[in-house]
């Protein structure tokens, strides 16, 4: 039967390479079915035997491995992390390469495990989930189209932290540039420089805001977001609570301050009992202005909408960080009528206090408010430092782009070098 | 386990149920149904909270370490480590003893650390993430040629256009200088950037709030009223 298939094949690839050839007819019918059959065949044969040959193009050899590999800790870090480097296989340059899977173990006879892989070319790889209390041992194994081969084992090593990230140098500068800044300014500040701080609305509406409350009888509702105190933009609606907290006492209007978090109700009742005390009017706190509500977000938000329609306060602030709960409480708040001033650097929440409430402190005027209340060197002082920072930022970014811009109209490089060397002093490792 | 006989999820289901239209009718006012489905909210979370930090950042961070170093000392080998858990651990105690009318001033250290140490952590993140990782990406050429040198206009232009509202942005949030003249044109151009994006960012959100209320519905009418599937 094979040798009738064979011979049945022949006969159509003759046909098919000589149709010149004379054959009857009925053979000739024969050989176009023939061809038909065994074409698609035919091609998937040969499409198979390229993809096997073109696979082990060194005749399936495995690729040899990496040679002087090492394993140490990553310099300059914050420990958790082992580096290890190598000299090349000398197959990759030639594509018998496909990369360098890295295993590890905690004990050098195993089990092994792969943590991550290099690609071509690459002589060195981060294990980056290391624990600093622990050793380890690696090997590396070079894979290819032909098989792979691994190096012996490597270790043990450890990881280990550094006092100081040599990676994060450029933080420390700029850091200690934008400090200076301000510290320089505050300098002045004190020794009676005047500073400038431009109009922001929302704040020049806190008086008034307060004032209305006074004049209605109603409470003021403060609310300084649902953050915890290791959140900045807490830290500033605390320190802006502070000044509402210093002119509630001096007229005499019933203030609320619901908190979502033990301890920002401990610091807000501490800042407000600061702030009656300084006003001369320490006998009018009480405890009882700031409650903790619940942790949970919107529990927080059902009992803050259901203090806003049962005490209809005449004033709300939201000063701090927010979620999901700005927009029910600034409608809630704007259903009852009261003035609302709101301020976050939540860049999701802003659209909902722009559109619900009266005022609103964009972004980094919320950390500009107290500075602008108080009006005290200190702040000021820093306020202008932080101006500083930013037109070292902007100064970065224009000549960044210029150069960028440059290299690719001109084409020439040294515009590219010089770009890339200024991109790099903002790159954080 | 008994809450997963299908008698407990059922009433667990319209339990759910319930308090989801108690809250709902808030909608229409102020009512004792939704005094009662809040009381019983803000109760449950605020002890589910309390319970959670207690065994979830309490006994692991502070209580079994600590446990654990001072067995060592007493089984061997000794080892000091724990001992720097003191200072959370009294700092801790210290923040209770506001509970202690005569001795609630010691609460304000604490908070003082806390506070402090924020503004510093603080600082070093948000100079890393929202100035240096910006700078670097707003550092890009505002003119774009693909690799056989024809002009990409729309990439150019995008490009253009953010850059502009990047410097535009920035002059908005100078305060030591007065928006007059140009700088205060420049400074309102950044305004409108930024309406532009809070516009944009609206639409965004109040789809992700739409998916909000569509799940809760999907909950009343297909786990608790069967009516779709």
């Amino acid at each position: 039967m094979p040798s009738c298939w064979v011979n049945a094949l022949v006969r159509c690839v003759i046909h098919a390479l000589s149709p010149s050839v004379s054959v009857p007819r009925e053979r000739a019918r024969e050989s176009r079915t023939l061809l038909r059959f065994f074409a698609p065949a035919l091609l998937f044969l040969g499409l198979v035997a390229a993809t096997v040959f073109a696979q082990a193009p060194n005749g399936g050899a495995a690729p040899r491995s990496v040679s002087d590999p090492q394993a140490a800790d990553t310099k300059g870090d914050e420990g958790g992390s082992i580096m290890l480097r190598w000299t090349l296989s000398p197959d990759d340059s030639a594509g018998q390469v496909t990369g360098y899977e890295v295993f590890r173990a905690a004990k050098p006879d195993g089990p092994f495990k792969s943590v991550g892989f290099a690609s071509r070319g690459s002589a060195r790889f981060a294990d980056g989930s290391t624990d600093d209390d622990s050793s380890y041992y690696y090997k590396i194994i070079t894979t290819g189209p032909g098989g792979s081969t691994e190096t012996a084992v490597i270790g043990p090593a450890r990881s280990t932290a550094e006092w100081f990230n040599s990676n994060r140098a450029n933080v420390l500068v700029i850091g200690l540039l934008i400090s200076g800044a301000v510290l320089y300014y505050i300098a002045s500040a004190k020794k009676g420089k005047k500073l400038f701080i431009r109009r922001i609305a929302g704040l020049e509406a806190v008086h008034d805001a307060i004032g209305r409350a006074t004049e209605m009888g109603r409470p003021i509702l403060y609310i300084p977001g649902i953050q915890d105190m290791d959140d900045v933009q807490t830290v500033a609606g605390v320190t802006i609570l502070g000044y509402v907290a210093r002119t509630i006492a001096e007229y005499d209007t019933k203030l609320e301050v619901p908190t979502s978090r033990s301890i920002v109700m401990s610091t807000a009742r501490e800042t407000i009992k600061a702030a009656f005390l300084s006003a001369g009017r320490p006998e009018k706190y009480s405890d009882d202005m700031v409650n903790y509500i619940t942790d949970e977000q919107f529990g927080y938000v059902a009992a803050v909408d259901g203090i806003m329609v049962r005490e209809k306060p005449a004033t709300c602030f939201y000063m701090g960080a927010f979620f999901a709960e700005a927009l029910i409480m600034a409608e809630t708040g704007n259903s009852i009528g009261a003035i609302q001033i709101a301020g976050t650097a939540m860049p999701a929440q802003l659209p909902f206090f722009v559109a619900a409430c009266d005022y609103t402190l964009i972004g980094e005027e919320l950390f500009a408010a107290s500075a602008y209340l108080s009006n005290e060197p200190r702040q000021l002082g820093s306020l202008k430092g932080q101006d500083v920072g930013k037109s070292i930022a902007m100064l970065a970014i224009a000549a960044g782009t210029a150069l960028f811009t440059l290299n690719q109209i001109l084409r020439a490089e040294w515009f590219a070098s010089a770009g890339q060397w200024l991109k790099n002093l903002f790159i954080v490792n | 386990m008994w809450m997963d006989h299908p008698g407990w999820v059922l009433f667990g289901t319209w339990v759910a149920a319930l308090f989801t239209l108690g809250i709902a009718t808030f909608l229409y006012k102020d009512n004792p149904v939704y005094k009662f489905c809040e009381a019983v909210f803000v109760g449950i979370s605020a002890g589910y909270w309390f319970v959670s930090y207690f065994w979830q950042t309490l006994l692991p961070k502070l209580g079994y370490p600590f446990y654990a170093g001072v067995k060592t000392v007493f089984v061997g080998p000794a080892e000091w480590g724990w001992l720097v858990l003191l200072i959370p651990g009294t700092l801790g105690m210290m923040m209770l003893l506001r509970l202690v009318p005569k001795a609630g001033w010691i609460a304000r250290w604490p908070l003082a650390f806390i506070v402090g140490y924020t503004a510093g952590l603080r600082l070093i993140t948000f100079l890393q993430s929202n100035a240096m990782t910006q700078l670097q990406n707003s550092v890009q050429p505002v003119v774009r040629y693909n690799e056989s040198g024809q002009f990409l206009g729309w990439e150019s232009f995008n490009i253009l256009l953010v850059t502009v509202g990047t410097f535009a942005g920035l002059f908005y949030f100078f305060f030591s200088q007065e928006h007059k003249g140009v700088f205060g044109r420049v400074a309102r151009v950044g305004t409108w950037f930024l309406m532009i994006t809070f516009g944009a960012a609206f639409g965004y959100t109040v789809m992700g709030r739409m998916s909000l209320l569509i799940g809760r519905l999907d909950f009343l009418l297909a786990d608790w009223l069967h009516l779709i599937r």
